[in-house]
């Protein structure tokens, strides 16, 4: 619902992540990764980067989404799972103490940034 | 499986063919040659860093000055600000309370609160893009117009939503989730996040029960589905049924603190 707002953060995390040296270069991809546990809608996201990027370093760069699943650790018997329905209780014990260890990601994994042809000078 | 490779911090390059293919992360060099002519960046910073930063100061200034603070959420119309009046009529003046009431739009629900003689800061959200939830940072400013030396209790009553309040953290102590039970049985399974994220859950409106089919030991069973043992507090916040528990709850998580 506030896919608005994290786009707009997107766009201010990319920008200032854009290294000194490299003035005036155009962000081609943002890669991020969603837990499924964010209340983000991919697709709603999506349009928001568009409309927020436009005019700055990042206008038409492509927002790639690893969506993450939910993945719990059951804190007795301490088996590992992914979680696909909304049961938050160990599938071997029943146990419903857990710790979820994927599934809460909101996280700008890295950008890249176009570079520039410079007749195969190596970098 | 999908989530080891996940789990193992693998990602994607990305090839002139726009094919994604996973590979093993190990020695990647802060800065890659990708094939197709751009060069990624690591970033790996959370998205919501700005406000987890906000919320980890306000939660210091709060510890400083002795204040508990509640952040209570619900759907709207579950009848949290009522639950609030009540809260509030039961708690003060033994713990001198305060109260934030974020709203999209009027300041219905803060001239109700401010009945109690707690001070009130009300905030329209809209003046911050009609959000669907607060922010830690709408929060400092709200709690900058409240002397907080003389304050024990600031319950902050979030926007009516089940969605997105959960995924903002506040600088709170505790969060507590209000249902009731004119909405579906189901609600814990359908906004799971919530229901896991808060620390007890105020199941209200019980008077009502003999007029309607709801199945409360469903709803409670669903709640404890989604989270294991969290504490149900039954109550009626018209007729304050049910009020004793969770007001000895909340009065013992408040001495915890201060």
């Amino acid at each position: 619902m506030h896919e608005m707002g994290i786009a707009l953060q997107i766009v201010e995390i990319a920008t200032a992540s854009i290294p000194s040296d490299l003035a005036d270069v155009r962000i081609e991809r943002v890669n991020l990764k969603v837990g499924k546990l964010a209340a983000v809608v991919p697709e709603s996201l999506r349009f928001c980067f568009s409309v927020a990027s436009k005019d700055t370093a990042l206008d038409g760069a492509e927002l790639i989404i690893n969506e993450l699943p939910v993945v719990a650790r059951c804190n007795e018997c301490n088996s590992k799972w992914t979680i696909t329905s909304p049961v938050f209780k160990c599938e071997t014990c029943n146990s419903g103490s857990l710790e979820i260890l994927s599934g809460r990601e909101l996280d700008i994994e890295s950008i890249e940034i176009a570079e520039e042809v410079k007749n195969g000078s190596g970098k | 499986m999908v989530l080891e490779n996940n789990a193992k911090g693998q990602k994607y390059h990305h090839h002139k063919d726009a094919h994604h293919h996973p590979h093993a992360d190990s020695g990647t060099p802060a800065i890659g040659v990708q094939k197709s002519g751009t060069r990624e960046i690591k970033v790996v910073r959370r998205v919501l860093d700005v406000n987890e930063k906000m919320a980890a100061e306000n939660r210091k200034t709060f510890a400083e000055a002795g204040v508990f603070v509640l952040n209570v959420m619900s759907s709207p119309g579950s009848g949290k600000t009522t639950t609030l009046e009540k809260t509030l009529a039961n708690i003060m003046p033994e713990y001198r309370s305060a109260v934030i009431v974020g709203d999209i739009c009027t300041t219905h629900d803060a001239d109700r609160l401010a009945i109690s003689g707690a001070p009130v800061v009300q905030i329209n959200t809209d003046e911050f893009g009609g959000d669907c939830h607060l922010a830690a940072h709408v929060i400092d400013k709200a709690a900058s117009g409240l002397d907080l030396a003389d304050i024990d209790l600031l319950i902050v009553e979030n926007v009516g939503n089940l969605v997105c309040p959960a995924e903002f953290d506040i600088g709170e102590d505790s969060r507590v989730v209000v249902l009731s039970v004119t909405e579906g049985e189901d609600k814990p399974a359908k906004y799971p996040l919530m229901f896991r994220e808060c620390e007890a859950a105020l199941l209200n409106k019980i008077d009502l029960l003999p007029y309607l089919d709801y199945d409360k030991d469903r709803a409670v069973e669903y709640i404890h589905q989604v989270h294991a043992g969290m504490p149900v507090f039954e109550i009626s916040a018209r007729t304050e049924e049910g009020f004793g528990p969770w007001i000895e709850w909340l009065k013992n998580r408040i001495r915890q603190k201060i």
